[in-house]
Protein backbone atom coordinates (compact mmCIF):
# COMPACT_ATOMS: atom_id res chain seq x y z
CA UNK A 1 0.00 0.00 0.00
CA UNK A 2 3.06 2.30 1.06
CA UNK A 3 4.71 1.57 -2.26
CA UNK A 4 1.43 2.35 -4.15
CA UNK A 5 1.32 5.58 -2.91
CA UNK A 6 4.91 6.43 -3.68
CA UNK A 7 4.77 5.46 -7.31
CA UNK A 8 0.82 7.43 -7.53
CA UNK A 9 2.48 11.19 -6.36
CA UNK A 10 5.50 9.70 -8.33
CA UNK A 11 3.59 9.91 -11.38
CA UNK A 12 2.41 13.35 -9.83
CA UNK A 13 5.41 14.77 -9.53
CA UNK A 14 6.68 14.30 -13.52
CA UNK A 15 3.12 16.40 -14.13
CA UNK A 16 4.75 19.27 -11.83
CA UNK A 17 8.25 18.86 -12.77
CA UNK A 18 6.94 19.44 -16.36
CA UNK A 19 5.75 23.18 -15.11
CA UNK A 20 8.10 23.70 -13.24
CA UNK A 21 10.59 23.10 -16.14
CA UNK A 22 8.09 25.54 -18.38
CA UNK A 23 8.14 28.20 -15.98
CA UNK A 24 11.69 28.32 -16.00
CA UNK A 25 12.35 27.43 -19.38
CA UNK A 26 13.79 30.98 -19.89
CA UNK A 27 16.32 31.12 -17.67
CA UNK A 28 18.35 29.55 -20.58
CA UNK A 29 21.44 27.80 -18.76
CA UNK A 30 20.07 27.58 -14.84
CA UNK A 31 17.63 25.27 -16.14
CA UNK A 32 19.09 22.00 -15.59
CA UNK A 33 19.73 23.25 -11.70
CA UNK A 34 16.51 24.66 -11.01
CA UNK A 35 15.23 21.30 -12.38
CA UNK A 36 17.13 19.37 -10.25
CA UNK A 37 16.45 21.66 -7.15
CA UNK A 38 12.56 21.14 -8.34
CA UNK A 39 12.92 17.06 -8.47
CA UNK A 40 15.30 17.11 -5.12
CA UNK A 41 11.93 19.17 -3.25
CA UNK A 42 8.99 17.48 -4.97
CA UNK A 43 10.72 14.13 -4.41
CA UNK A 44 11.74 14.81 -0.33
CA UNK A 45 8.59 16.50 0.25
CA UNK A 46 6.34 13.49 -1.36
CA UNK A 47 8.47 11.25 1.01
CA UNK A 48 8.16 12.90 3.94
CA UNK A 49 4.02 13.47 3.54
CA UNK A 50 3.52 9.68 2.62
CA UNK A 51 6.02 8.21 4.88
CA UNK A 52 4.52 6.85 7.99
CA UNK A 53 6.84 5.22 10.81
CA UNK A 54 9.39 7.67 10.64
CA UNK A 55 13.29 7.01 9.77
CA UNK A 56 13.36 3.71 9.35
CA UNK A 57 10.25 3.07 7.08
CA UNK A 58 11.31 6.50 4.27
CA UNK A 59 14.90 5.13 4.05
CA UNK A 60 14.43 1.97 1.65
CA UNK A 61 12.16 4.22 -0.07
CA UNK A 62 15.09 6.92 -0.53
CA UNK A 63 17.15 4.41 -1.75
CA UNK A 64 14.39 3.15 -3.91
CA UNK A 65 14.01 6.83 -5.09
CA UNK A 66 17.28 8.69 -5.31
CA UNK A 67 19.46 5.33 -6.19
CA UNK A 68 16.56 2.74 -8.58
CA UNK A 69 15.39 6.24 -10.24
CA UNK A 70 17.56 8.97 -10.91
CA UNK A 71 20.63 7.40 -10.40
CA UNK A 72 21.85 10.08 -8.17
CA UNK A 73 23.64 7.81 -5.68
CA UNK A 74 24.98 4.29 -5.92
CA UNK A 75 23.99 1.37 -3.88
CA UNK A 76 27.05 1.16 -1.86
CA UNK A 77 27.23 5.26 -1.19
CA UNK A 78 24.10 5.20 -0.01
CA UNK A 79 23.84 2.33 2.69
CA UNK A 80 27.08 4.29 4.01
CA UNK A 81 24.96 7.83 3.71
CA UNK A 82 22.02 6.43 5.66
CA UNK A 83 24.38 4.61 8.45
CA UNK A 84 25.85 8.41 9.00
CA UNK A 85 21.76 9.47 8.80
CA UNK A 86 21.38 6.88 11.79
CA UNK A 87 24.60 7.53 13.44
CA UNK A 88 23.57 11.51 13.85
CA UNK A 89 21.93 13.01 16.63
CA UNK A 90 18.56 13.77 15.51
CA UNK A 91 15.53 12.56 13.40
CA UNK A 92 16.81 9.46 10.98
CA UNK A 93 14.49 11.10 7.77
CA UNK A 94 16.15 14.74 8.28
CA UNK A 95 19.75 13.32 8.54
CA UNK A 96 19.43 11.36 5.50
CA UNK A 97 17.68 14.12 3.41
CA UNK A 98 20.13 16.10 4.44
CA UNK A 99 23.20 14.01 3.72
CA UNK A 100 21.49 13.14 -0.08
CA UNK A 101 20.27 16.53 -0.55
CA UNK A 102 24.48 18.03 -0.01
CA UNK A 103 25.90 14.67 -2.19
CA UNK A 104 23.41 16.17 -4.92
CA UNK A 105 24.29 19.10 -5.26
CA UNK A 106 26.18 20.64 -2.11
CA UNK A 107 24.62 22.65 0.61
CA UNK A 108 21.77 24.54 -1.53
CA UNK A 109 20.73 20.98 -2.59
CA UNK A 110 21.17 19.98 1.32
CA UNK A 111 18.58 23.18 2.12
CA UNK A 112 16.20 22.34 -0.41
CA UNK A 113 15.39 19.03 0.70
CA UNK A 114 15.77 19.75 4.39
CA UNK A 115 12.58 22.16 3.16
CA UNK A 116 10.87 19.25 1.65
CA UNK A 117 10.70 17.08 4.26
CA UNK A 118 10.11 19.48 7.02
CA UNK A 119 7.18 21.06 5.74
CA UNK A 120 5.01 17.99 5.26
CA UNK A 121 4.57 17.63 8.97
CA UNK A 122 4.67 21.47 9.71
CA UNK A 123 1.87 21.93 7.55
CA UNK A 124 0.07 18.94 8.83
CA UNK A 125 0.76 19.44 12.56
CA UNK A 126 0.35 22.94 12.48
CA UNK A 127 -3.34 22.16 11.34
CA UNK A 128 -3.90 19.49 13.55
CA UNK A 129 -3.00 21.58 16.70
CA UNK A 130 -5.73 24.15 15.38
CA UNK A 131 -8.04 21.56 15.58
CA UNK A 132 -6.43 19.51 18.72
CA UNK A 133 -7.30 23.46 20.29
CA UNK A 134 -10.55 23.76 19.17
CA UNK A 135 -11.64 20.23 19.63
CA UNK A 136 -9.60 19.05 22.90
CA UNK A 137 -13.04 19.66 25.21
CA UNK A 138 -15.34 17.59 23.01
CA UNK A 139 -17.18 14.71 24.81
CA UNK A 140 -16.51 12.26 21.89
CA UNK A 141 -13.03 13.63 20.57
CA UNK A 142 -12.19 13.72 24.04
CA UNK A 143 -13.42 9.92 24.59
CA UNK A 144 -11.59 8.98 21.52
CA UNK A 145 -7.78 10.35 22.73
CA UNK A 146 -8.53 8.71 25.60
CA UNK A 147 -8.95 5.47 24.36
CA UNK A 148 -5.76 6.39 21.98
CA UNK A 149 -3.82 6.90 25.24
CA UNK A 150 -3.57 3.38 26.12
CA UNK A 151 -3.14 2.15 22.48
CA UNK A 152 0.36 4.27 22.70
CA UNK A 153 1.59 3.61 25.97
CA UNK A 154 0.96 -0.37 24.63
CA UNK A 155 2.67 0.82 21.28
CA UNK A 156 6.11 2.00 23.48
CA UNK A 157 5.81 -1.10 26.04
CA UNK A 158 6.81 -2.65 23.03
CA UNK A 159 8.88 -0.85 22.01
CA UNK A 160 10.51 -1.17 25.20
CA UNK A 161 10.27 -4.58 25.24
CA UNK A 162 11.91 -5.41 21.44
CA UNK A 163 14.69 -2.85 22.57
CA UNK A 164 15.33 -4.53 25.31
CA UNK A 165 15.58 -7.83 24.12
CA UNK A 166 18.06 -6.40 21.96
CA UNK A 167 20.35 -5.71 25.07
CA UNK A 168 19.46 -8.70 26.55
CA UNK A 169 20.93 -11.11 23.47
CA UNK A 170 24.42 -9.02 23.90
CA UNK A 171 24.58 -11.01 27.49
CA UNK A 172 26.52 -7.87 28.71
CA UNK A 173 26.75 -7.00 32.54
CA UNK A 174 28.36 -3.74 31.80
CA UNK A 175 24.69 -3.06 29.42
CA UNK A 176 22.84 -3.97 31.89
CA UNK A 177 24.26 -2.16 34.46
CA UNK A 178 23.86 1.47 32.43
CA UNK A 179 19.99 0.50 31.78
CA UNK A 180 19.26 0.01 35.49
CA UNK A 181 21.11 2.92 36.38
CA UNK A 182 19.82 5.35 33.39
CA UNK A 183 16.39 4.54 34.63
CA UNK A 184 16.94 4.99 38.13
CA UNK A 185 18.49 8.56 37.62
CA UNK A 186 15.77 9.07 34.52
CA UNK A 187 12.57 8.37 36.28
CA UNK A 188 13.57 8.09 40.12
CA UNK A 189 15.77 11.30 40.87
CA UNK A 190 14.53 12.72 37.43
CA UNK A 191 18.13 13.58 36.64
CA UNK A 192 17.79 15.75 33.22
CA UNK A 193 17.94 13.46 30.25
CA UNK A 194 20.83 15.34 28.87
CA UNK A 195 23.19 14.24 31.26
CA UNK A 196 22.73 10.68 31.96
CA UNK A 197 23.41 10.70 27.92
CA UNK A 198 26.43 13.14 28.19
CA UNK A 199 27.77 10.91 31.49
CA UNK A 200 26.66 7.21 29.38
CA UNK A 201 28.50 8.50 26.20
CA UNK A 202 31.76 9.58 27.94
CA UNK A 203 31.87 5.85 29.45
CA UNK A 204 31.03 4.54 25.87
CA UNK A 205 34.39 6.71 25.09
CA UNK A 206 36.00 5.02 28.36
CA UNK A 207 35.29 1.42 27.44
CA UNK A 208 36.55 1.81 23.86
CA UNK A 209 40.07 3.79 24.74
CA UNK A 210 40.07 0.88 27.17
CA UNK A 211 39.44 -2.11 24.62
CA UNK A 212 42.21 -0.43 22.20
CA UNK A 213 44.61 0.05 24.97
CA UNK A 214 43.71 -4.16 25.58
CA UNK A 215 44.35 -4.92 22.21
CA UNK A 216 47.69 -2.90 21.53
CA UNK A 217 49.44 -4.63 24.41
CA UNK A 218 48.54 -7.86 22.82
CA UNK B 1 11.42 35.78 24.01
CA UNK B 2 9.60 33.03 23.80
CA UNK B 3 10.90 32.29 20.38
CA UNK B 4 14.27 32.18 22.07
CA UNK B 5 13.08 29.18 24.70
CA UNK B 6 11.24 27.49 22.13
CA UNK B 7 14.32 27.16 19.78
CA UNK B 8 16.74 26.61 22.75
CA UNK B 9 14.44 24.20 24.07
CA UNK B 10 14.34 22.22 20.43
CA UNK B 11 17.73 22.57 19.79
CA UNK B 12 18.36 20.89 22.76
CA UNK B 13 15.71 18.02 21.87
CA UNK B 14 17.84 18.13 18.14
CA UNK B 15 21.11 17.73 19.29
CA UNK B 16 20.76 14.83 21.78
CA UNK B 17 17.83 12.29 20.51
CA UNK B 18 20.42 9.54 19.61
CA UNK B 19 19.49 6.69 17.79
CA UNK B 20 15.94 7.74 16.12
CA UNK B 21 12.53 7.26 16.33
CA UNK B 22 11.36 7.07 19.90
CA UNK B 23 14.76 8.52 21.28
CA UNK B 24 13.05 12.15 21.06
CA UNK B 25 10.50 11.39 23.41
CA UNK B 26 12.22 11.42 26.62
CA UNK B 27 14.13 14.65 25.46
CA UNK B 28 10.88 15.92 24.31
CA UNK B 29 8.35 15.43 27.93
CA UNK B 30 11.57 16.66 29.95
CA UNK B 31 11.68 20.29 27.83
CA UNK B 32 7.76 20.60 27.32
CA UNK B 33 6.32 19.16 30.54
CA UNK B 34 8.79 19.52 32.92
CA UNK B 35 11.57 22.43 32.38
CA UNK B 36 8.44 24.24 31.04
CA UNK B 37 4.79 23.87 31.62
CA UNK B 38 3.73 24.07 28.12
CA UNK B 39 2.13 20.41 28.05
CA UNK B 40 0.01 18.91 30.71
CA UNK B 41 1.12 14.95 30.79
CA UNK B 42 -2.13 14.15 29.19
CA UNK B 43 -1.53 17.06 25.96
CA UNK B 44 1.99 14.83 25.85
CA UNK B 45 0.00 11.93 25.52
CA UNK B 46 -1.91 12.91 22.90
CA UNK B 47 0.65 15.19 21.19
CA UNK B 48 2.66 11.26 20.75
CA UNK B 49 -0.65 10.39 19.71
CA UNK B 50 -1.12 12.28 17.45
CA UNK B 51 3.00 12.10 15.80
CA UNK B 52 2.00 8.21 15.73
CA UNK B 53 -0.80 8.79 13.32
CA UNK B 54 0.95 11.53 11.03
CA UNK B 55 3.45 11.33 8.46
CA UNK B 56 7.09 12.79 10.09
CA UNK B 57 9.36 12.42 12.68
CA UNK B 58 8.21 12.70 16.09
CA UNK B 59 10.95 15.61 16.66
CA UNK B 60 10.20 17.70 14.20
CA UNK B 61 5.65 16.93 15.01
CA UNK B 62 6.19 18.07 18.75
CA UNK B 63 8.33 20.95 16.96
CA UNK B 64 5.15 22.03 14.96
CA UNK B 65 2.58 21.42 17.69
CA UNK B 66 4.31 22.45 20.83
CA UNK B 67 5.25 26.20 18.75
CA UNK B 68 1.92 26.48 17.43
CA UNK B 69 0.09 26.12 20.60
CA UNK B 70 2.80 28.39 22.58
CA UNK B 71 3.39 30.98 20.15
CA UNK B 72 0.80 30.46 16.36
CA UNK B 73 2.92 30.12 13.71
CA UNK B 74 6.12 31.91 14.13
CA UNK B 75 6.41 29.57 17.50
CA UNK B 76 5.94 26.39 14.68
CA UNK B 77 8.65 27.66 12.56
CA UNK B 78 11.13 28.88 15.46
CA UNK B 79 10.76 25.53 17.09
CA UNK B 80 10.92 23.10 13.85
CA UNK B 81 13.83 25.20 12.95
CA UNK B 82 15.85 24.92 16.55
CA UNK B 83 15.05 21.09 16.08
CA UNK B 84 16.63 20.47 12.63
CA UNK B 85 19.57 22.93 12.81
CA UNK B 86 21.85 20.30 14.80
CA UNK B 87 20.82 17.78 12.62
CA UNK B 88 22.07 19.97 9.44
CA UNK B 89 25.66 21.10 11.09
CA UNK B 90 26.58 17.84 12.60
CA UNK B 91 25.26 16.16 9.13
CA UNK B 92 27.84 18.29 7.18
CA UNK B 93 30.76 17.79 9.36
CA UNK B 94 30.43 14.04 9.72
CA UNK B 95 29.96 13.85 5.69
CA UNK B 96 33.26 15.97 5.31
CA UNK B 97 34.87 13.49 8.56
CA UNK B 98 33.44 10.53 6.52
CA UNK B 99 34.97 11.12 3.40
CA UNK B 100 38.26 11.96 4.32
CA UNK B 101 38.31 8.91 6.64
CA UNK B 102 36.08 6.42 5.57
CA UNK B 103 35.88 4.97 8.54
CA UNK B 104 33.46 5.17 11.69
CA UNK B 105 34.35 2.52 14.32
CA UNK B 106 35.03 5.14 16.93
CA UNK B 107 31.64 6.73 16.51
CA UNK B 108 29.74 3.77 16.46
CA UNK B 109 31.59 2.10 19.42
CA UNK B 110 30.23 5.52 21.07
CA UNK B 111 26.53 4.83 19.72
CA UNK B 112 26.89 1.46 20.13
CA UNK B 113 27.39 1.55 24.20
CA UNK B 114 24.62 4.44 24.61
CA UNK B 115 22.27 1.98 22.80
CA UNK B 116 20.84 0.36 26.94
CA UNK B 117 20.44 4.03 27.82
CA UNK B 118 18.53 5.13 24.98
CA UNK B 119 16.23 2.13 26.32
CA UNK B 120 15.94 3.21 29.77
CA UNK B 121 15.45 6.31 28.56
CA UNK B 122 12.43 5.33 26.25
CA UNK B 123 10.94 3.23 28.88
CA UNK B 124 11.18 5.88 31.74
CA UNK B 125 9.28 8.10 29.84
CA UNK B 126 7.32 5.15 28.61
CA UNK B 127 6.19 4.28 32.31
CA UNK B 128 5.41 8.43 33.13
CA UNK B 129 2.69 7.48 29.84
CA UNK B 130 1.45 4.22 30.99
CA UNK B 131 0.79 5.17 34.39
CA UNK B 132 -1.00 8.78 33.06
CA UNK B 133 -2.84 6.43 30.68
CA UNK B 134 -4.31 4.36 33.52
CA UNK B 135 -4.65 6.34 36.53
CA UNK B 136 -5.09 9.99 35.13
CA UNK B 137 -3.05 13.20 35.54
CA UNK B 138 -2.67 12.62 40.11
CA UNK B 139 -0.69 9.09 40.09
CA UNK B 140 1.31 9.93 43.18
CA UNK B 141 -1.05 11.78 45.24
CA UNK B 142 -3.99 9.44 45.21
CA UNK B 143 -3.20 5.71 45.70
CA UNK B 144 -7.19 4.96 43.82
CA UNK B 145 -7.65 2.17 41.71
CA UNK B 146 -6.80 2.41 37.95
CA UNK B 147 -9.46 3.08 35.55
CA UNK B 148 -10.19 -0.25 34.35
CA UNK B 149 -11.48 0.47 30.49
CA UNK B 150 -7.68 1.69 30.29
CA UNK B 151 -6.29 -1.24 31.19
CA UNK B 152 -8.02 -3.17 29.18
CA UNK B 153 -7.33 -1.59 26.64
CA UNK B 154 -3.45 -1.55 27.37
CA UNK B 155 -3.89 -5.15 27.82
CA UNK B 156 -5.10 -6.26 24.18
CA UNK B 157 -3.23 -3.49 22.34
CA UNK B 158 -0.13 -4.53 24.05
CA UNK B 159 -0.67 -8.34 22.94
CA UNK B 160 -1.83 -7.81 19.53
CA UNK B 161 1.32 -5.83 19.18
CA UNK B 162 3.95 -8.21 20.82
CA UNK B 163 1.96 -11.66 18.93
CA UNK B 164 0.74 -10.28 15.90
CA UNK B 165 3.46 -7.60 14.76
CA UNK B 166 0.35 -5.64 13.66
CA UNK B 167 1.36 -1.57 12.11
CA UNK B 168 0.60 0.76 15.66
CA UNK B 169 -0.91 2.86 13.50
CA UNK B 170 -4.19 0.20 13.52
CA UNK B 171 -3.40 -0.22 17.16
CA UNK B 172 -3.79 2.89 18.19
CA UNK B 173 -6.89 3.63 16.13
CA UNK B 174 -8.48 0.62 16.95
CA UNK B 175 -8.00 1.72 21.10
CA UNK B 176 -9.23 5.12 20.28
CA UNK B 177 -12.32 3.87 18.28
CA UNK B 178 -13.39 0.83 20.86
CA UNK B 179 -12.45 3.48 24.03
CA UNK B 180 -14.10 5.82 22.61
CA UNK B 181 -17.06 3.78 22.34
CA UNK B 182 -16.82 2.19 25.47
CA UNK B 183 -15.60 5.84 27.31
CA UNK B 184 -19.10 7.48 25.91
CA UNK B 185 -21.15 4.60 26.76
CA UNK B 186 -20.21 3.06 30.27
Amino acid sequence: METDRIICCGVFEDELLDIWSLLFLESGKDMNRCKLYGKLFLSTFSLSAFTFGGGYVIVPLMKRKFVDRFHWLEEQEMMDLTALAQSCPGAVAVNASIIVGYRVSGILGALVSILGTVLPPLLILSVLSLFYAAFQSDPVVNAVLKGMQSGVAAVIADVVVSMGGQIAKEKSVLSWIILVGSFFASYFLEINVVWILLVCGALGVLQLLFHRKGEGNL
Amino acid sequence: MIYLELFWSFFQIGLFSIGGGYAAMPLIQEQVVQVHPWLSATEFIDLITISQMTPGPIAINSATFVGMRIAGLGGALVATAGCVFPSCILMLILAKLYLRYKNMTAFQGVLKGLRPTVVALIASAGLTILLTALWGEEILSSLRAPDWIAVVLFGISFFVLRRYKVNPIWVMAGSGILGGALYLLL
